[in-house]
């Protein structure tokens, strides 16, 4: 792919004006950059974090708040979290076979796969709500931390002002990708992008749902797992 | 992928054959970060600890490759444009070395020198029961934060 690349930017010439030097349409282009500005907050949130948990004595530990599963009680750790993280990383597929069906104009495909996209998201945003109802019935919210460090000393709230601030703004990522998904799938049932003639604009909700799923990747691995 | 530009521009990267590789592929990465989260469930801190949660971090960053490479098609753009969006990425190896190695060393500068953050920080607090009877609580009374 590499020597295709770079064989095709000295052959062409990109940048002598009648094409686009990037071969991708203005509002993909915008939305990477977006993408790119809003990695940048979500890493400015990671590091805050990292920071703040390097500059500690002791933290939680996450085997030990986050161990309990609805219907089964507690005294599993990192099971509600990985249902969690497939939900998630199904419903990113979905949408990538959303968009797949875009290509080839394929209504019937974008309307299936654009609906299980919609059923994963609100379905990771059900197990978000009752994660975090949970926790706070146990009196953890901001500015409230119930839970001791791994070696038992008392913890401060970092822990859950952190928890609670990062994975509420990654939820609320969700919220929005959800809504977008809604109202891509609204425009498909009303022939919008038929009458268009292409299926673009279900790329761009695309790139947007992948990066909610890659942010999650971070945030499962940096409070769940290490 | 002998693709010309003309056609990138209409059907970029593989078909459905490629969306299931990745699927399995992501699946197993995080199938093997459980497995190793699970394995180290309880103990206390150590060299080995800290490998395996290096090792998961590695695995983090491989997926986060796979989403962004394939899903997100950055893989099949042109590499200019590749370019003008990982270059700046780049930034975050300095945000990340930088801010830890300042946490840590504000940590240690306030061991040594603030004796009182350091007797606070080393008393035990009575174990709250939240909802659970015992599961594997570790008994790691002597090990006093670093």
């Amino acid at each position: 792919m590499a020597t295709t690349a770079t064989a095709m930017s000295t052959d062409t010439k990109w940048w002598n004006g009648g094409k686009s030097p990037f071969n991708v349409e203005y509002g993909k282009l915008m939305m990477w950059y977006f993408l790119m500005s809003d990695a940048f907050t979500f890493g400015a949130f990671l590091i805050a974090y990292g920071t703040v948990r390097f500059s500690t004595n002791g933290w939680p530990d996450p085997n030990e708040v986050f161990q309990s599963f609805p219907g089964l009680g507690s005294g599993y750790p990192l099971l509600f979290v990985s249902l969690m993280t497939f939900i998630l990383i199904i419903s990113s597929v979905t949408m990538v076979l959303a968009v797949q069906a875009g290509h080839h104009m394929d209504k019937k495909g974008v309307v299936k796969y654009l609906i299980w996209t919609i059923i994963g998201g609100a379905a990771f945003l059900g197990c978000q709500a009752w994660e975090w109802a949970h926790l706070h019935h146990e009196g953890a919210w901001w500015g409230s931390n119930p839970f001791p460090n791994m070696d038992g000393s008392k913890a401060t709230t970092n822990f859950t002002n952190f928890f609670f601030t990062i994975t509420g703004f990654h939820g609320f990522h969700v919220f929005s990708g959800v809504i977008i998904n809604i109202i891509m799938l609204i425009m498909t049932l009303n022939n919008v992008f038929e009458k268009r003639g292409h299926y673009l604009m279900i790329e761009k909700a695309g790139l947007y749902w992948h990066f909610v799923d890659l942010v999650w990747v971070f945030v499962f691995t940096m409070f769940y797992l290490v | 992928m002998e693709h010309n530009a003309a056609q990138m521009a209409e059907n970029h990267g593989g078909g459905t054959k490629e969306v299931i590789r990745v699927t399995i592929i992501l699946s197993v990465i995080t199938l093997i970060e459980l497995a190793l989260g699970y394995a180290i469930i309880g103990m206390p801190p150590s060299t080995l600890v800290t490998a395996v949660k290096g090792s998961i971090l590695i695995l983090m960053m491989a997926k986060a490759f796979y989403i962004v490479a394939y899903f997100m098609h950055l893989k099949h753009e042109l590499k200019n444009m590749i370019m003008t969006i990982v270059v700046p990425l780049a930034l975050f190896i300095w945000f990340i070395t930088a801010f830890l190695w300042d946490g840590n060393s504000y940590k240690n500068l306030r061991n040594t020198y603030d004796r009182h953050h350091a007797e606070q920080n080393s008393i035990k607090v009575e174990k709250k029961e939240h909802s659970s009877g015992e599961k594997h609580a570790q008994p790691s009374s002597d090990h006093k934060g670093h």
